[in-house]
């Protein structure tokens, strides 16, 4: 199995990463609202899990991408948004790490304890709301990454795959 | 050596959740042993175990497929609490669990009078190490199992067989587990609850890290600051008894308890079998999916391999262990460390 790797190192700022940060968060904004409504309806039962930090909010930071995430799992008022990285709101939790080491966590395909122990995985904030999280998520059978990229048809398909590919490669490697 | 024929080396193995103790049940699991959402059980984590509809249609699953379930109540009940932990077994009765796996003698004793047909497992909480302790709750209570405290050696475990009348389970994999279990207030001192009342040890509610610009980490429980990590240190659970403190005489650092590090036996599986160790036991029903089918996988074809007679294939499982490190602990010679 692949072990997950070290996140210390900072993000490079460059020229500009401001301006794309914002405009990422506008494009990928539609997609993550159908995400998180699919998720919901197809697994109801992960929200008796998150108890009363369903009015938790998340910040996940897939170290990678120009932007980051805030999750709220309020079935009342559920909500996953695109948040620029110069504008990151104050959350209850958050948790940090490589973009698909946090994909591999939502299915169950790495172990979070395990990600911690090697520093692949930084947690924030309120340890009980990222606790329940994790076990709410991982007492879910089948893949949700693998339903949402479906949700987009054989090229979702294609690029889930290719990123599993080159997490593979890019582990093997360091 | 026993006969082949009387190895039975029963893989028992966790299930924090209703997804956990299906893999762990399709990995190879011959038993699986789990809680409910309360205080009846040493892992009363956020988020984890089971609700009475959920541990139903976990027995289930398990009995449909040939494997055991063992329903752990393995605290103590507070003077005057002891309901919840009766209406826990008769639940588990009602629901046909296997066995029952227990700490506390008040509860072994209710469980024997009341549900004799269900077998009793004394919990490693129990912290029983002496023939003449395990005697004792065998006769009294109609012990069928004791789950031996992770602090002896193997010639020890041979000695403690030969003088009990009943099996004998021991940790195979997971936490090191060296305090003298059931007894460990460490938990208690800084957050006022207990590991073994309350079944929280180190409350997630508790613990926060703290990252700080230079790349270190600080692990908090209830405030108070017990180890923190160079930028390039693997970590371990955020638990006292894993903590790095500074003393006068040791200015830099030290664990003044035990390290964060993994039991790993998988390379003495032939000699606790020949010890006459009836079941083997993996920690960790705190872990995820991940671990479970990893872990249970390995040791299922190790055990398998050892029945037929075949050198044990070892998987490297040093990524899922704490700390990245493993050990084998007692179980190979007291002076591991």
């Amino acid at each position: 199995m692949p072990h997950a790797k070290s996140i210390r190192q900072e993000r490079a700022r460059f020229p500009g990463a401001d301006a794309l940060s914002r405009v990422s968060c506008v494009l990928v904004q539609p997609v993550l609202t159908r995400i998180v409504r699919n998720v919901a309806d197809k697994h109801p039962s992960l929200f008796a899990r998150l108890g009363e930090h369903q009015a938790t909010t998340y910040l996940i930071d897939p170290v990678e991408l120009p932007f980051s995430l805030l999750l709220r799992p309020d079935p009342e008022a559920l909500s996953l948004q695109a948040v620029p990285r110069d504008r990151l709101p104050q959350a209850g939790a958050s948790i940090r790490g490589k973009f698909l080491l946090l994909l591999r966590l939502i299915d169950a395909g790495e172990d979070g304890d395990a990600a911690f122990f090697s520093r692949g995985l930084d947690i924030a904030g309120n340890t009980e709301a990222v606790v329940r999280l994790r076990n709410a998520l991982d007492d879910i059978d089948g893949s949700i990454v693998e339903d949402c990229a479906s949700m987009f048809g054989a090229p979702g398909r294609l690029i889930l795959q290719q990123l599993r590919k080159t997490y593979g490669q890019a582990n093997a490697r360091s | 050596m026993q006969d082949r024929d009387d190895v039975l080396a029963e893989l028992i193995c966790p299930a924090g959740t209703p997804a956990a103790l299906r893999t762990a049940v399709d990995a190879g699991a011959d038993a699986v042993y789990c809680g409910l959402q309360n205080a009846t059980n040493a892992r009363n984590f956020p988020g984890l175990n089971f609700t009475p509809d959920e541990l139903a249609e976990a027995v289930r699953y398990a009995h449909a497929r040939g494997v055991k379930v063992l329903l752990a109540l393995n605290t103590y009940p507070p003077a005057g609490k002891v309901a919840l932990w009766r209406e826990a077994a008769d639940l588990g009765a009602r629901l046909g669990v296997d066995a029952f796996i227990v700490a506390d003698m008040g509860v072994a004793d209710y469980i024997a009078r009341t549900h004799p047909s269900v077998r009793l497992h004394l919990s490693v909480q129990a912290a029983a190490s002496s023939p003449e302790a395990i005697r004792y709750y065998c006769e009294h209570f109609r012990v069928k199992r004791v789950v031996l405290p992770r602090i002896l050696t193997i010639p020890e475990i041979r000695a403690i067989r030969r003088e009990i009348p009943c099996e004998i389970e021991t940790f195979i994999f997971g936490n090191h587990g060296l305090m003298v279990e059931g007894r460990c207030s460490l938990t208690n001192y800084l957050t006022g609850q207990s590991t073994n009342m309350d079944g929280v040890c180190s409350p997630a509610s508790a613990v926060e890290y703290i990252r700080h610009p230079d790349g270190t980490m600080s692990a908090m429980l209830a405030g108070f600051t017990i180890d923190r990590f160079g930028a390039d240190d693997k970590a371990g659970y955020p638990t006292i008894c894993k903590g790095r403190y500074q003393a006068p005489h040791r200015p830099e650092g030290y664990y003044a308890f035990e390290e964060p590090i993994s039991l790993n036996l998988s390379r003495l599986l032939p000699d606790l079998i020949s010890a006459g160790v009836h079941a083997f036991k993996i920690e960790g029903r705190q872990r995820s999916k991940s671990y479970v089918r990893n872990v249970v996988a390995s040791f299922r074809k190790a055990v398998d391999d050892i029945r037929a007679g075949r050198p044990a294939n070892i998987v490297d499982l040093i990524a899922l262990t704490e700390g990245q490190k493993e050990t084998q602990g007692a179980f190979e010679t007291k002076k591991w460390r």
